[in-house]
């Protein structure tokens, strides 16, 4: 077995969790939500043991570093993180009927890594700025806040399904209840936003120990800023001036766009403005 | 009046709007070029937007005015907004004496509760025992009733959001300090060559380190793909004209000194000045071999004339081809008019296809490198790592811990059996301390 196999089947194995969590919730069977759940640890072992193999054969090629260097990788460790913090969650909460929401999240980010023509996804030597152990806490900790943020994004979502009327017919009446999902959403943010704060913190050290600098205003770093304004405004509008629900949703929703602009946005588009110093 | 402006300063609506602000703004300068010449900015935006974008310093807009002004508001919201509460929070927070009233616990939700075959007096103590282990203190009340206990944890977690904001105080204090007291400057020192002036990055005006830094070495390493895989330098930082110390650095292993660090940021390859020619005469294939340095004029073998190494190019241009780095030569002959060869190092047999009796082949040359230092200076940095830590630490204790309070109250009808009630209070994460009074609920039955 190496890396790349791995990562593919994994990549089946979490198309196929969707499909039970979708399932369980179309046909109200709690049984294919169970199933789903062990299909997705499966999934997520296989997703481990993928990054780890990569790791290995990274060192064996003669390169020498933690699979966090493209857009492949971090997809794949993107799709890991948010697997990891669902498990979680529903092992937490015992809330299946949530998985429709954040199964398809942790397939598409992995299926996007698979299957863009674009992605290189050979293991490729790293210059020497990224050469850093700074960068592996780097990495966990921004990725750990996206995830978090993931998972707010899909538990806002949810919002807007979920019928105001109990007695409704709609599927989406199986829902958690508006409450537990305003809970959940803040739990989310709420995990997002330390480990956003440490990722910001981590790269501005980093960038402090390789360049001096620990603030440029690069593109990348005020995106992340932005993301992170985003989030404590969440904060203060929950906190202090009352808000939740749909209203709330809406700002948890900017948010994840803004952590999406970070992500792909500012690579692709503009990136041709600035270049990086 | 001054209560007015007080009040202003003070609501948490101004704080979520300059944070809008800030992070609407923010993204503008993501999006038009900063820091770019005139030239650039009327070819992207044309004359009206250029005039625009300077009049409010949008081409440095992280520096503008406003952009601080936005900031240097946030500030003083923080610090009125602390005021105002912690003048209030604080008796709270670090109360004379703390004091529990049961009406407030029977409101909440966070209830559980059971029925006991035992009496009051038999499980008081040891719910009591088992309060001040998982809980705290116990305070014990006689209530209409029976009885009730109280403990609480955790109320110094109140001020998480405090250490928060103050955190984002000082990280906005450290880097007006770096502002104002550092700097941020590039060095280019060819191998065997000392400074001890640096550059500013944006404005390029010299500035005294204080010390002069000697590069004695520059290496550079590839892989296979061509790609840069380590380059470093070999420094001497040379003090009042002595040596102080040696050390090599590399891209992400810096130097520091004196509050002065020195970066490897990037290299290039330095002119070489000197050269080991070989000149071939075609009439008796006869050679000779000549160190030459630039500037250097040497004669020619056979006494046909001299020649002169004139310098090197970095792009030698041959008739219309650029055949990248090249060693230019004159050559005065006895007979003829002078005229001017170059020599690329790529191609070192390249004057062999001339016509002419003498052929000049390059046989060595050193290569030598510049190496790129950066140079900052940034007292700020330690009140900006103080910043970040408050900043994590708030977060923790604001997000992950709560003030707890927990009441247990005991009704006895009968001597034989009595109604126990667990109620809680939380000022944070309700959901959770719903499971955690269900949880002791259990526990204290089986006690
Ligand atoms: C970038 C700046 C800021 C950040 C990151 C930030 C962060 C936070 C966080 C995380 C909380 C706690 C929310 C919660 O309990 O879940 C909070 C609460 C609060 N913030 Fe801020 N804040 C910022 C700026 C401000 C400003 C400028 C004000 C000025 C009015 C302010 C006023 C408050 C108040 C009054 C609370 C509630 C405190 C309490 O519960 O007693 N914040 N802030």
């Amino acid at each position: 077995m190496n890396s790349s196999f791995a990562l593919s089947s994994a990549t089946f194995i979490y198309a196929l969790a969707s499909v039970f969590y979708i399932g369980s919730f179309s046909f109200k069977k709690q049984i294919l939500a169970k199933i789903g759940l062990i299909v997705l640890i499966i999934g997520f072992m296989d997703n481990t043991a993928g990054i780890i193999l990569r790791w290995i054969e990274s060192y064996q090629i003669g390169y020498g570093h933690a699979p966090f260097a493209n857009m492949y990788e971090s997809l794949v460790f993107f799709s890991w993180t948010v697997a990891l913090l669902y498990i979680f969650v529903e092992l937490k909460y015992k809330k299946d009927a949530i998985g429709v929401f954040a199964t398809p999240l942790i397939f598409l980010a992995i299926a996007y890594a698979s299957f863009d023509p674009s992605m290189g996804s050979k293991i490729s030597p790293l210059v020497p700025a990224l050469k850093s152990n700074w960068l592996i806490a780097h990495v966990i900790t921004c990725f750990l806040g996206y995830a978090g943020f993931a998972l707010a994004f899909g538990f806002a979502i949810m919002y807007f399904f979920k019928p105001e009327d109990p007695n409704s017919t709609s599927i989406f009446t199986r829902l958690p209840s508006l409450d537990l999902i305003d809970e959940l959403t803040y739990q989310m943010v709420v995990f997002g936003f330390l480990f956003l704060t440490i990722g910001i913190i981590t790269g501005a050290v980093w960038a402090n120990s390789a360049w001096g600098k620990y603030w440029t205003w690069d593109p990348k770093e005020t995106w992340s800023l932005v993301t992170w304004f985003v989030y404590a405004i969440f904060m203060h509008l929950r906190m202090m001036r009352g808000w939740g629900g749909k209203q709330l949703a809406w700002v948890s929703i900017i948010g994840f766009l803004c952590v999406l602009f970070t992500y792909f946005g500012v690579n692709f588009l503009l990136s041709g403005l600035h270049s990086y110093s | 009046m001054s209560d007015h402006i007080w009040q202003f300063f003070c609501s948490v609506k101004l704080a979520v709007y300059t944070l809008v602000a800030l992070t609407v703004t923010s993204i503008i300068g993501t999006v038009i070029l900063q820091n770019g010449s005139d030239q650039e900015y009327l070819r992207l935006y044309g004359q009206t937007w250029t005039n625009l974008i300077k009049v409010f310093n949008i081409n440095d807009m992280y520096h503008a005015w406003w952009f601080l002004g936005l900031i240097v508001l946030l500030c003083i919201n923080i610090v009125v907004c602390s005021i105002e509460r912690l003048t209030v929070t604080w008796k709270i927070i670090f109360p004379k004496a703390v004091r529990f009233k049961l009406a407030r616990f029977t409101k909440q939700k966070q209830t559980a509760s059971f029925l006991l075959e035992k009496s009051s007096d038999t499980v008081l103590p040891k719910y009591e025992t088992f309060l001040s282990k998982h809980v705290g203190k116990v305070v014990r009340e006689e209530t209409q009733a029976g009885v009730a206990l109280f403990a609480e944890k955790g109320r110094w977690t109140r001020i998480g959001v405090y250490i928060i904001h103050f955190s984002i105080l000082l990280l906005l204090v450290g880097a007006l300090i770096g502002t104002l007291f550092g700097f941020k400057a590039n060095l280019r020192l060819d191998e065997g060559a000392t400074s001890d002036t640096a550059f500013l990055a944006k404005k390029r005006t010299a500035i005294k380190l204080g010390f002069e830094i000697r590069c004695n070495d520059f290496e550079v390493q590839f892989y296979d793909t061509g790609a840069p895989k380590e380059f470093k330098s070999n420094l001497t930082i040379i003090e009042n004209g002595k040596e102080t110390f040696t050390k090599d650095i590399r891209v992400n292993h810096p130097l520091r000194y004196k509050g002065i660090n020195i970066f490897q940021s990037f290299y290039g390859t330095a002119q070489p000045d000197a050269v080991l020619l070989e000149i071939v005469r075609r009439s008796d294939k006869e050679t000779t071999q000549h160190e030459i340095r630039v500037g250097q004029q040497l004669s020619l073998p056979g006494e046909q004339g001299t020649f002169k190494l004139e310098g090197f190019l970095p792009n030698y241009d041959f008739q219309g081809n650029n055949l990248g780095e090249a060693f230019i030569l004159t050559v005065t002959p006895k007979k003829g008019s002078v005229f001017q060869i170059g020599l690329p190092t790529r191609f070192p047999t390249f004057d062999k296809m001339r016509k002419g009796d003498l052929a000049f082949v390059i046989k060595k040359f050193e290569q030598k490198h510049y190496t790129g230092l950066q140079i900052t200076k940034d007292p700020g940095v330690l009140y900006v790592y103080a910043g970040f830590i408050f900043l994590i630490l708030g977060c923790w204790v604001t997000f992950f811990m709560s003030h707890q309070s927990v009441c247990i109250q005991i009704e006895s009808d009968t001597q034989a059996t009595s109604k126990v009630f667990v109620f809680g209070i939380t000022n944070r994460n309700k959901q959770s301390q719903k499971l955690k009074i269900k949880k002791m609920a259990t526990k204290l039955k089986d006690l």
